[in-house]
């Protein structure tokens, strides 16, 4: 049997398995982000609405533990002020640390206490450890946020489209049980997490009215952000070494013909 | 290094060093005097763009093997650590994973180049297999690369490429137990494949240095496949090679920039962005891109260890090589049928890389239907692989030898100068 010599089984089984018994998941439509192509770059006003739909929505599930409330002001970041160069100087970044509640140990007793967070935080995690996310979330586990916009094929597109794509199961696909949520961006199409945004749910500060298609891109661009905070700098970087190369290029062509002018070859 | 030295100490300390230990002068032999022939086309520049890539891979992996946690709790989130907090780590690693995909870039290229005009035939055979060697290694070495950023993929890659070699019988278990450093991929396994993938680029570095000395001895082959005759033939290694050589660097950097710095994930995998996970597999686990041919090859046998066996036999056919050429015409430009032959295998070793990319069972045209042939319709990528393994061996193991003895070449050119005569009409080839 063909299936045995693949050492494909496991995922062949899935393939072929009630998984994806619904159909293929659909295509996400294309967005035009600002920070695609070469000399693309955050919109920092959408990082901060999407950081806010992470804050109050995602976060009440969702950990993203790679993250220091510091990044918020690195240069590139929702709360970046070019007047704090250094993150942890910057007050706004503070005020957001300050409201969180952090464990740590009391220097003196050893106790462990919860104090103010500070700049140099990661952002708390909802639930103390991954057996108590399960069982909080119906025994599914809400993936670490991160890096899931480079962790899904489709990247920011899927990570907006899955969140727009909550429908009514078309007839005989109804999912076999209430904790699974059918979405037609969802491969296998039943996911544990059921619709997280809605119309108005979230209210953003700088008057954007606030659809469900407008928080859903601004949450996919903030955490396109997290997953890749260094992508503004390595554009910038890139068009420098690439009008450096092919300026070297050409020099060193130029040298090529000279040395090989009065060669045949 | 064929013929005798020309280099001419110029200072009384250099003349010191030159009796004690003449470095000067090998370098001088080997990279400013030594003959080239006048007539090596840019395919003969990945030579040079190949030291390059072991170069900046080393040079990259050191610094990132400074900041990197080989253990299974700390790899993912270090390798996270370098992309976020170290000063330009998300620069350095993207350069090292890129770097790979762009060392087997010019590897291929090389060796279809080799293959394209003889460079394995007497007296090449040894730095033919040195180069085989190499290549081996760098297979080696990019797969337990990979497995250490302690993805998904990372893992469930390892898993399935260390299991084939549990498919030999009698060794088989005692090999994967000894690689696993238990009874299955974990903590053990990623340390020693991090000492491994340190060392193993050394060693490449080291058959490097024996592919060049050979390839200074023999001389290198040319377009023609005619060795130098005279003096005329040649032309100093510098400057005519280097700048020539340093030109097809700069624009193979472009290339290497555009993925560093637009694309640096295109050539990965989203999933690898995902901790590795032993009780969760992927839907779908897909080696590197650059293994995809053999990986198809693999499974297209359907059984798990003739398909071991197919896989290590479609590189055994690279050694065997020079074995198997029986043509007395080294380079195929002279050789009309070959080339045909040669194009067809190119495309095959494409087609392969496609069918090792997609699911065995996936129609190659969506909605047609086809009769089932032993386990899977015709029109499946697992009956593409079949066809295209099948032509891959008949390429070493049958057309090769045969064509040697039947074909009837065109005329060869006297030397190298004369074909590149003003009104030759082979000048590009």
């Amino acid at each position: 049997m063909l299936r045995k010599v693949t050492l494909l089984a496991a995922a062949l089984v899935l393939v072929g398995g009630p998984a994806f018994a619904a159909g293929k998941a659909k295509e996400p439509a294309d967005i035009a982000f600002s920070f695609e192509g070469p000399f693309g770059t955050y919109d920092q006003a959408q990082l901060q609405r999407g950081y806010k739909v992470y804050r109050e929505v995602c976060a009440a599930c969702h950990s993203m533990n790679l993250l220091a409330f510091r990044n918020l002001g690195d240069r590139g970041g929702p709360f970046y002020d070019p007047k704090y160069p250094n993150a942890n100087d910057n007050p706004y970044v503070k005020a957001i640390a300050a409201e969180a509640q952090i464990d740590d140990l009391d220097g003196e007793t050893g106790d462990p206490v919860k104090r103010p967070g500070i700049p140099a935080d990661r952002f708390p995690a909802p639930f103390p450890n991954t057996i108590a996310a399960k069982a909080s979330n119906g025994g599914a586990l809400p993936p670490d946020l991160s890096l899931i916009a480079k962790a899904r094929e489709g990247g920011p597109e899927y990570v907006a489209a899955l969140l727009q794509g909550y429908k009514t199961p078309p007839k005989g696909h109804e999912p076999a049980s209430a904790t699974l949520h059918y979405n037609e961006y969802f491969p296998g199409n039943f996911l544990a997490m059921a619709a997280p945004l809605a119309a108005g749910k979230v209210e953003f500060d700088d008057g954007t009215k606030s659809t469900l298609k407008q928080q859903s891109e601004d949450v996919a661009a903030f955490l396109m952000w997290a997953a890749e905070p260094k992508m503004e700098e390595r554009k910038q970087m890139g068009a420098a070494v690439m009008v450096f190369l092919v300026l070297f290029a050409g020099l060193l062509y130029a040298s090529y013909r000279r040395v090989w002018a009065n060669e045949s070859h | 290094m064929s013929g005798h030295s020309t280099y001419q100490p110029k200072s009384a300390f250099t003349r010191w060093i030159d009796a004690r230990l003449p470095v000067g002068r090998l370098v001088w032999d080997s990279f400013v005097d030594y003959p080239t022939p006048r007539n090596l086309n840019y395919w003969w520049t990945f030579g040079g763009i190949l030291s390059l890539c072991l170069g900046v891979q080393i040079i990259t992996g050191v610094v990132l093997a400074m900041h990197y946690t080989p253990s299974a709790a700390g790899a993912f989130n270090s390798v996270e650590h370098i992309m976020r907090n170290v000063n330009y780590g998300w620069l350095i690693r993207y350069i090292h994973a890129n770097g790979a995909s762009m060392f087997f870039i010019a590897v291929y290229l090389h060796m279809f180049r080799g293959l394209y005009y003889g460079s394995y035939k007497a007296p090449r055979e040894i730095l033919w297999l040195l180069g085989c060697v190499i290549y081996l290694l760098m297979m080696a070495t990019a797969f337990m690369g990979y497995v250490l950023p302690w993805g998904q993929m990372s893992f469930h890659g390892a898993v399935v490429i260390t299991n084939l070699l549990g498919a030999f019988p009698i060794v088989g278990e005692t090999i994967t137990t000894l690689l696993w450093g238990g009874f299955a991929v974990d903590e053990p396994t990623l340390k020693r494949f991090f000492s491994l993938h340190y060392l193993l680029p050394f060693v490449i570095a080291g058959v490097v240095i024996l592919h060049i000395w050979a390839l200074h001895v023999v001389g290198q082959n040319n377009p023609t496949g005619v060795e130098p005759k005279s003096k005329t033939d040649t032309l100093p290694f510098t400057p005519y090679a280097t700048v020539k050589d340093g030109f097809a660097m700069s624009v193979f950097l472009i290339l290497f920039a555009t993925f560093v710095f637009y694309m640096p994930n295109a050539l990965g995998h989203a999933d690898n962005y995902i901790p590795a996970d032993p009780l969760v597999t992927p839907a779908h686990i897909v080696p590197e891109w650059y293994f995809l041919p053999f990986y198809a090859i693999l499974r297209a046998v359907p059984d798990k260890l003739m398909g071991v066996l197919a896989m290590f036999g479609a590189i055994g056919c690279l050694f065997a090589l020079p074995w198997l050429d029986t043509s007395k015409v080294r380079s195929m430009r002279y050789r009309p049928q070959a080339k045909l032959y040669f194009a067809i295998f190119v495309v095959v070793c494409a087609i392969l890389g496609l069918c090792g990319a997609k699911l065995p069972d996936d129609p190659i045209i969506p909605g047609l239907w086809s009769p089932l042939v032993i386990d899977s319709p015709l029109n499946s990528f697992v009956w593409l692989s079949r066809f295209a393994t099948l032509y891959y061996f008949a390429y070493f193991l049958v057309i090769t030898p045969a064509l040697g003895l039947t074909e009837k070449p065109r005329p060869v050119p006297e030397t190298i100068s004369s074909p590149v005569l003003p009104g030759d009409s082979d000048k590009k080839d």
